[in-house]
């Protein structure tokens, strides 16, 4: 039987640094997908992944069991997501949501059309259109719907993710879901 | 019970909330709310268009792979945490103030010929001066290389963002009485090339000893910026390995002398 984080946790604390290994073996993908969606970039996410793990490795004593290990990584996770957006040099120009190619992107990426490498160039296109208007959002509203939209965390987890009270995390989703609405907007149109 | 609200309609999509029954059956009677549900539906479906890159089935163990050696660095750091926390200021002013006494007489007996009495037993002090060389050169080796491992760690800080540096604060704080010590003794023997070094390293312990932990991305970047400038983590590394040289090779040049190379 697989040992408990909590009990891996304990181990690597008592000096027996390899068991770390089971705490980064069970945990990368959640971590890499959680920084995947807050970065937006696969390499970053990458970066994310190793600094979030050695972060975890140096703090370990500051770990305290009142949440999981999981939710202890998650913010440790976001931390290094946000610092690592911050200091990205910004984008220039971001391209308009209603432009002619987002639409025929739109149109070409619907899953009831033929498929063909054109379908897929244009899921691309369209998945680059989600990364923009999520890029858009607040640190606070993105990891909060992030959390919640794809990683599955109830409000009140997230709260504790990120040091917030549970009707903060609410109304940062609440937020979140209608600058994306409202920017995906010709896009959901376009799916129907 | 009335149409539902735009966040009420969220917080039914993800199934949170406490009147979760009576939306529901409310949206299920109502074809207005309904229609406002399956639009919040697709918009929010739009969202996962875009795939998370796959990831083999070794991906936990190609992450371990690649953060093992940076953990292995770590744990050289944590080696000498213990030390560094009983190295408590006491301890170390004392150890200091007999290392400069040590390094003073280690300087002056190197830059000028003493006049030996005629009568002098000289068998008695040769023993003695060199069992104070070898006190006073661990006293400063070790005191370059805790500066060095303190360097490299604020050299290689690139986390971006506010980093906790209360070990490498605490170590600062512990080795700047020293410092300041050895540097005083340099200048008080004209010794000015390991006097510059130290005052060099002074500076920069004494900022890092007097930050706040966690240090902000811009106190990580400003020392940085003065490691580099001055390169003073090479010049450290060199004036400890220069001090080693000459524990096991007496005749090796003094620490701040000049080789050809």
């Amino acid at each position: 039987m697989e040992a408990s984080d909590l009990a891996v946790v304990a181990r690597v604390r008592a000096g027996d640094h390899d068991a770390f290994r089971h705490l980064v073996e069970r945990h990368s993908r959640s971590v890499f997908r959680l920084a995947y969606r807050l970065t937006g970039q696969e390499q970053d996410a990458e970066d994310v992944v190793q600094e979030t793990f050695l972060r975890a490795f140096r703090e370990i004593r500051r770990f305290e069991a009142r949440s999981s290990f999981a939710t202890w990584l998650y913010r440790i996770t976001v931390n290094c997501s946000h610092d690592l957006v911050r200091r990205r040099p910004r984008a220039g120009s971001r391209p308009s949501l209603d432009d002619p190619e987002l639409r025929m992107a739109a149109r070409l990426a619907d899953p009831s059309a033929a498929a063909d490498p054109l379908r897929e160039l244009a899921s691309r296109r369209v998945g680059e259109r989600v990364r923009t208007a999520m890029s858009e959002l607040s640190d606070q509203e993105r990891s909060a719907f992030v959390m919640r939209h794809f990683e599955g965390l109830s409000i009140e987890e997230i709260g504790r993710v990120l040091d917030l009270k549970t009707s903060a995390a609410k109304h940062s989703i609440f937020r979140a879901v209608h600058k994306l609405r409202r920017a995906l907007e010709p896009v959901a149109e376009l799916s129907r | 019970m009335t149409h539902l609200s735009d966040d009420e309609l969220v917080l039914l999509f993800y199934r949170e909330g406490d009147g979760l029954p009576e939306a529901e059956a409310h949206v299920a009677s109502c074809a207005g709310c309904l229609g406002r549900f399956e639009a919040l539906t697709i918009a929010l479906r739009e969202v996962e268009s875009d795939p998370i890159p796959a990831r083999g089935e070794s991906y936990g163990a190609d992450v371990w792979a690649r953060l093992q050696p940076r953990l292995g660095v770590e744990r050289q750091r944590r080696w000498w945490e213990p030390l560094a926390a009983a190295m408590t200021w006491p301890r170390l002013a004392m150890g200091g103030a007999v290392a400069v006494l040590l390094l003073a007489a280690f300087v002056a007996g190197r830059s000028s010929v003493r006049p030996v009495p005629a009568d002098a037993p000289q068998q008695a002090e040769a023993p003695s001066d060199a069992a104070r060389e070898r006190v006073l050169l661990a006293a400063v080796g070790s005191h370059l290389d805790r500066s060095r491992v303190v360097l490299t760690e604020l050299a290689h800080r690139n986390g971006g963002g506010a980093a906790d540096i209360s070990l490498e604060q605490a170590t600062a704080g512990d080795l700047l009485a020293a410092n300041r010590l050895y540097r005083q003794t340099a200048i008080r023997n004209g010794d000015a090339a390991v006097a510059a070094v130290l005052e060099d390293l002074e500076r920069v312990l004494v900022e890092v000893a007097s930050s706040p932990s966690p240090a902000s991305h811009d106190d990580l970047a400003r020392w940085r910026e003065q490691i580099d400038a001055k390169g003073l983590l090479f010049k450290v590394t060199v004036m400890g390995a220069r001090v080693r040289e000459r524990q096991q090779d007496p005749a090796a040049p003094r620490p701040g002398t000049k080789t050809s190379t």
